[in-house]
């Protein structure tokens, strides 16, 4: 979207969803190995990338971040055996219709890291810091939360949208 | 939670040189609901853990974050120290700001301002936690074991002489496995049977081990400590309570002419059998495909001449359910088959090298019958086709394994070593005669093993040539076989009496089928897979469900014996505690929301998700939902990403919690 702006003075914002097993521990050994990369990525721990749900993606991009990183497990190593083939499937066709509503898809980078490969990790940040930050800023999903309510996921207006008269009735004739 | 303590550590210096660590501490007191901050020097020492704990109590905190190294470091330890405290251990978390910041990012600026926003994100984690309870399941303390080759044996009489009762279930008529059949065995050439027949008695005597033979797997439910297994008792057409094992049936049955699988087939054996003498247990079974009874429904010889009145030609296949806590799966393998592909395998045949055609190119397995004293020859080596005795003989290595363009690629471990066992049986029996190795490498890795393999070379005087055999052909009684010398660059030629031909060692047929019965994953060969190929190589990914032997993959006897004799180590440790306590990071499911798609059981690996009933008060089903066993889910999350309805969820890592932490970012 905005690969012409280079703006080499902007620091992006990166999220990391990593999968803890394989992802966090090379991130931690990059750290105990001292090796050096952008401070601009922020990781999230998940048990297995197979629990990591496309909408979070959505909501990272609109919560402000400019590159999202998906981080896990390579295949045939799940520590739960086969999460991270779920989820690779998953983020083909999540990709798609991202790339479809025209998310410029190097802003979304998919890798296998494992717990050995701290070097990976680094790389892996580095290049999609670098990258997003010739790309400049991404503001479409930003201005977009003002407009959408995302309603099951609004912590407290989920009970509230699940728990309509409506449906409480429903429910308490199932007993 | 509303009061939230936060502990910025400095770990020394290894923080603090590149993190504000007052700065962060500082911040993170303006988060609202943060009700106390502070930062200190060794977060982890004894005055550390004491500062967390005074703080709790002091100033009433219901939640804890220790921004410090990383949670796989030191996770346990604030946990237990929550708890001490008074808190829920689950109600405690850590920030990364070492290994993921201080370490990684030398400006200070940059690392204090990464230091502050991971320690918000992590804020709302605690903020969002919610108190978790060990999860406990009772354990019947009574263990499966599949599979009676040696593998099996050894994990049954472990399990059983450690005081716990053990099923051992069997296919074939008789435990003992493929050792059973061996003549002698590498590296001390001791005699097979002397040491194997001694171990299978042992099971039939032990009080804790219930044996069931010519019996299989028909269904498995439940999980770690509570699985229900049925088991099917194949109609043996022999009542085993009444016979006495005299063996006069087996003199008097007019079929004889069967060629004995225990044998390799080159034996012969009646309709009514024991796979060999010293079988165990002792109880022939009715080979019902070759018994002229069962065929035309004249004879009943056998029935006529028991005496106790053992034979039963009525007997109809029968199932039980047995109720234990552990399975161990010791199954072991098969030879590759090499003169026809195998149905549904990936790999290909050998047609090139005659086999099957050719009566006298064996496969390893029949040459340790021929070498065997109870063998079908009594232990001298003569060929099939005419009895002679053969002078030439050619033995190849790597049939079939590390054979990519075949189909396997992996290296059968115990053909370089049993083809030394038999030049060097050979030589001992026929003085004057020559064996033949071809081979790619000697792999011989193992106490005393290549010391022996030297021997076969320099002492029994076999003449190894490294290179392939392309092609085997009959000339008269001889068979050629062309080869190519690599080492001297040279095409060989040689006319060998006897072709031994090390053929791969491959899973049981159907391996994979059992697998699925009991949800254990397997590889693209179908050898059983282990949790972790370094630190986990005896248990399954499956809890409560152990390996052991050449199910697994290739193997000798001493690593047969040393996994099996781990897994019943396993089995113990299970067995050592009434209740097992899981980690509660478990899927539950919202039965109100639940459409009952089973989306997630789908996605389930563990197969933990199982179909509920819902029934009104009247007891008219009124839907169905999923329902999430503990005992059994891994807690990956995968069903609640999956989960269309969002009724799915994984305690500790929660919607809300994971939505609060993008939401501070
Ligand atoms: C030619 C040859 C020579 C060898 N020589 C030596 C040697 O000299 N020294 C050495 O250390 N090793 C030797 N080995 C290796 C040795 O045979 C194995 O290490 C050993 O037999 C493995 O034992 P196991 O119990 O795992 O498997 P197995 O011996 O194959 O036993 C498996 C058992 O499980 C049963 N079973 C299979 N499927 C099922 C099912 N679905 N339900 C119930 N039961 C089932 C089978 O009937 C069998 O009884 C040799 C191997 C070969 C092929
Ligand atoms: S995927 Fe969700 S809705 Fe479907 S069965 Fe599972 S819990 Fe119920
Ligand atoms: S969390 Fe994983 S293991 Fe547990 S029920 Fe869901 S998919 Fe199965």
């Amino acid at each position: 979207m905005h690969a012409e702006t280079k703006q080499h003075d902007f620091e992006p914002k990166i999220v990391a969803f990593v999968c803890t097993w394989c992802t966090y521990a090379g991130a931690d050994l990059a750290g105990t190995s001292r090796m050096q990369y952008p401070s601009n990525v922020r990781v999230l721990k998940f048990p297995c990338t197979g629990r990591i749900d496309p909408v979070f993606i959505l909501r990272a991009f609109q919560k402000g971040a400019d590159g999202v990183l998906v981080s896990g497990c390579h295949p045939g190593d799940c520590h739960y055996m086969a999460g991270n083939f779920h989820a690779r499937r998953r983020f083909a066709a999540f990709r798609a219709l991202l790339s479809f509503v025209g998310v410029d898809l190097n802003r979304l980078q998919f890798s296998w890291v494992s717990a050995a490969e701290g070097g990976k990790w680094v790389d892996v940040v580095t290049e999609l810091t670098e990258r997003v930050r010739t790309m400049g800023p991404m503001p479409e999903f930003k201005e977009l939360e003002h407009e959408e309510q995302w309603s099951t996921f609004a912590g407290a207006s989920a009970d509230k949208v699940l728990n309509s008269p409506e449906l409480k009735e429903a429910y308490d004739s199932i007993g | 939670m509303s009061r939230i303590g936060v502990f910025v550590c400095h770990c020394g210096e290894n923080i603090s040189r590149t993190v504000d660590v007052e700065q962060v501490a500082k911040a993170a007191g303006e988060i609202p609901g943060v009700a106390y901050s502070c930062d200190y020097k060794y977060m982890c020492s004894d005055p550390g853990q004491t500062l967390l704990k005074k703080a709790v109590a002091e100033h009433k905190l219901d939640g804890v974050l220790v921004a410090a190294c990383s949670p796989r470091m030191h996770e346990k330890t604030f946990r237990k120290a929550a708890e001490a405290a008074g808190l829920n251990p689950y109600l405690c978390e850590m920030a990364n700001i070492r290994e993921h910041c201080s370490w990684v990012h030398e400006d200070r600026g940059m690392a204090t301002a990464k230091a502050k926003d991971i320690v918000k994100l992590m804020v709302e984690r605690v903020r969002k936690g919610k108190s978790l309870a060990p999860i406990t399941v009772p354990v019947t303390k009574r263990a499966l074991v599949i599979g009676g080759g040696i593998a099996g044996i050894q994990a049954a009489l472990d399990i059983a002489d450690a005081g716990h009762k053990v099923v051992l279930v069997e296919r074939d008529p008789s435990i003992g496995g493929h050792m059973a059949q061996l003549s002698e065995t590498f590296p001390t050439l001791d005699c097979s049977q002397c040491i194997m027949t001694p171990k299978m008695v042992d099971v039939a005597n032990h009080p804790n081990i219930t044996l069931f033979t010519y019996s299989e797997i028909e269904k498995v439910e439940g999980y770690i400590g509570n699985f229900q297994v049925t088991v099917k008792h194949k109609a043996r057409s022999v009542d085993e309570k009444k016979c006495t094992g005299c063996g006069v049936c087996m003199t008097k049955c007019p079929k004889k002419k069967i060629p004995n699988e225990f044998d390799q087939g080159h034996g012969m054996r009646p309709a009514i059998y024991v796979p060999f003498p010293q079988a165990v247990p002792n109880t022939p079974v009715i080979d019902r495909e070759n018994c002229t009874m069962f065929q035309s429904g004249k004879c009943g010889v056998c029935a006529k001449v028991c005496g106790p009145g053992a034979v039963d030609y009525e007997q109809k296949d029968t199932f039980t359910v047995e109720d234990v806590g552990a399975i161990v799966v010791a199954t072991g393998f098969k030879l590759y088959t090499i003169d026809r592909k195998p149905e549904g395998s990936p790999i290909q045949g050998y047609g090139e090298f005659g086999y099957g055609t050719i009566p006298d190119i064996i496969d390893g397995m029949t040459f340790e019958r021929l070498a065997s004293a109870s063998g079908p020859t009594g232990g001298k080596i003569l060929r099939p086709s005419d009895g002679k005795e053969p002078k030439q003989v050619v033995f190849i290595q790597c049939v079939g394994s590390r054979a990519r363009e075949k189909g396997i690629s992996y290296c059968s471990k115990v053909c370089c070593m049993y083809t030394a066992k038999h030049t060097m049986l050979y030589h001992h029996k026929v003085h004057d005669g020559q064996a033949y190795v071809f081979f790619m490498d000697a792999r011989t890795p193992g106490k005393g093993y290549d010391e022996f393999w030297r021997r076969a070379v320099e002492e029994e005087e076999a003449v190894y040539i490294r290179g392939m055999v392309s092609r085997m052909y009959q000339r008269g009684d001889k068979i050629v076989v062309m080869g190519s010398d690599i080492q001297v660059g040279t095409q060989v030629e040689i006319e060998a009496d006897l072709v031994v031909l090390a053929t791969a060692v491959q899973p049981q047929d159907g391996a994979d089928l059992l697998a699925q019965k009991l949800g254990i994953s397997y590889d693209k060969y179908n050898f059983y897979s282990e949790a972790h190929a370094k630190l986990k190589p005896v248990e399954c990914a499956t809890a409560g469900i152990y390996l052991a032997g050449a199910c697994q993959g290739p193997k000798d006897i001493p690593d047969t014996v040393s996994q099996a004799s781990a897994a019943a180590a396993k089995v113990m440790t299970l067995f050592a505690k009434d209740q097992l306590e899981r980690d509660p990071v478990v899927a539950k499911v919202n039965e109100k929301y639940c459409v009952g798609c089973f989306a997630c059981k789908k996605v389930c690996a563990y197969g933990a998700i199982e179909e509920k009933e819902i029934r009104d008060r009247q007891g008219n089903l009124v839907k169905k939902v999923a329902y999430v066993n503990p005992g059994v889910c891994g807690g990956c999350g995968t069903c609640q990403a999956t989960c269309p309805s969002k009724s799915i969820e994984l305690d500790g890592y929660t919607d809300e919690q994971i939505m609060a932490m993008i939401e501070a970012l």
